[in-house]
């Protein structure tokens, strides 16, 4: 079976910058892989081209197996804010995306329904976005991705923007429905433990231009649980990667 | 109920105290009725039984003219806004046009539309929708491109095509911005109805204004102005409503705030 996703050898430069050069990374089917690197190393600029929203100029991306660069509509998203447009309804900003993606009318509705009593938000399928807080909104723009048809999940740093005790929430509530329904999964993140207590695979961008500098096999098993943090060897590879992303000798011996 | 209470009686104190002054200094000042006729004297004058009938019949036709002019003023508005904001590049193409058309002063065009369009109806209800479109036309084209960046990134993302992004994004996002321009619109409708009655045509308060003027009948070129200024805030009132009831999305705060530009 081909990967959900395959980025090979992809370049591409704005002007005469250089963003990447030269990333190759894979998504197995089901797979959840983390995309971790210092901040402008050029993972928006990877999501924009695996998106088809810019074209690369060399290399190659598939999803599921087809020749996918420029195509847009491939992958399901969620991105950093929650976008619910605010003239429609919980429940119709889920419908609205399955429609996009090709999902008739009346399934749209039968899913939105079903998920938002499934994770809790049954009284709200109704609200306008406005009427959910922050954590509320971002369930909804998760389920709202999950129920998309396209095989391959693209998260973009999508808890990047709440406070940290509901990021920790989201993450847990995140990995416990992930787990229960299996999709390929790529997530940009920030935060290296965040990439660890969810990810199969944590793939470890450079500094701009961008190339991977390793991959890192997560072995924990699955189910897992909030306490993953508090193992050794998670520690232990908490700190490789922060090795890996420090930037160089001249900023500073902490990397800030 | 007696939030509401509370906000209103305010102007309507102000409104109340303005004709009590009046009405003191017309008897207070001896001032003759033809050059300034007190409150009740106006009123007193209007419910004349040979004064009302004619008045109603010229309100009757005011009101369908503006109402007529207004909305095929906004309708050709909010179309030309769509039709310039689908076609790439139109907008900058457009713009010195849009502003160019407004600063003609729409006084010079009544004449040339009575020589295009003759003495009827027409070139009285074209005046009035030349008046209403613009305002239309620029608040709808500011609403149909300032929307959120967030939320064009995510439908693109997902592959949303150009017709989905208008229908869903650009469109909605335009309707408070159209709701504003639409209360200037019907503002401005309503004082152009009444100047083209006053430059041709048997009806409308306009044409009553001007003959009523014409035999000194001061205190009924009161009676038409009194109306036409009900029937403005009339027109405004109804605008703010349909707002509300149209766009209910908007957080409470978010929308009174609105009110508050508006008025």
């Amino acid at each position: 079976m081909a990967p959900a996703l395959e980025v090979r050898d992809v370049v591409k430069r704005y002007g005469d910058v250089p963003v990447l050069a030269g990333v190759s990374l894979t998504v197995g089917d089901g797979e959840f892989v983390s995309l971790v690197g210092p901040s402008g190393s050029g993972k928006s600029t990877l999501f924009r081209v695996i998106g088809g929203l810019e074209p690369a100029e060399r290399g190659e991306i598939r999803i599921d197996g087809r020749h996918a660069d420029g195509k847009r509509g491939l992958i399901a998203y969620m991105p950093q804010q929650a976008s619910l447009l605010p003239w429609r309804t919980v429940a119709g900003n889920i419908e609205l995306a399955l429609g996009i993606a090709g999902v008739p009318r009346a399934e749209a509705r039968r899913l939105a329904r079903e998920w938002l009593g499934r994770v809790g938000l049954q009284d709200y399928a109704d609200a306008w976005p406005h009427m959910l807080s922050g954590g509320m909104q971002q369930r909804v723009s998760f389920i709202r991705a999950l129920l998309s048809p396209q095989k391959l999940m693209c998260l973009d740093e999508p808890f990047g923007a709440l406070d940290a005790l509901t990021r920790q929430h989201m993450q847990e509530w995140l990995l416990s429905i992930w787990e229960a329904n299996r999709r390929a999964v790529l997530l940009v993140t920030h935060s290296i433990e965040e990439a660890l207590l969810l990810s199969d695979r944590v793939v470890v961008l450079s500094a701009r231009p961008a190339t991977v500098l390793r991959e890192f096999k997560v072995p924990f098993g699955r189910p897992r649980g909030g306490k993953l943090w508090k193992t050794p060897e998670f520690a232990e590879l908490r700190d490789a990667i922060h090795e890996l992303l420090k930037p160089a000798a001249a900023i500073g011996p902490d990397g800030v | 109920m007696g939030n509401k209470w509370m906000r209103g009686w305010p102007p309507l104190a102000v409104i109340a105290l303005f004709a009590a002054v009046w009405e003191a200094a017309a008897h207070l000042f001896g001032i003759q009725p033809y050059i300034l006729p007190s409150p009740s004297a106006i009123v007193r004058e209007a419910m004349q039984p040979n004064v009302w009938p004619r008045l109603e019949m010229h309100t009757i036709a005011t009101v369908r003219r503006t109402l007529t002019g207004l909305a095929l003023g906004v309708l050709a508005g909010m179309l030309l806004a769509a039709a310039i904001h689908l076609t790439p590049g139109a907008r900058r193409a457009a713009a010195p046009m849009l502003v160019l058309s407004q600063s003609v002063p729409y006084i010079v065009l009544v004449p040339l539309l009575l020589i295009w369009l003759g003495f009827g109806e027409e070139p009285k209800i074209v005046l009035i929708m030349l008046v209403c479109f613009f305002p239309v036309t620029v608040a709808m084209l500011t609403g149909l491109r300032e929307t959120d960046p967030a939320l064009r990134g995510y439908l693109a993302m997902i592959g949303a095509d150009r017709w989905t992004v208008f229908t869903h994004l650009e469109l909605p996002n335009a309707v408070p911005y159209l709701f504003s321009g639409f209360r200037v619109a019907a503002a401005y409708s309503v004082t152009t109805t009444v100047a083209a009655e006053w430059f041709g045509g048997g009806s409308g308060l306009g044409y009553y204004i001007k003959l009523s003027y014409s035999g000194f009948e001061t205190a009924r070129v009161f009676a038409g102005t009194i109306i036409i200024i009900a029937f403005s805030m009339l027109m405004f009132g109804l605008a703010a409503l349909a707002e509300r009831l149209v766009v209910r999305w908007k957080p409470k705060a978010e929308r009174r705030s609105g009110d508050g530009a508006g008025a």
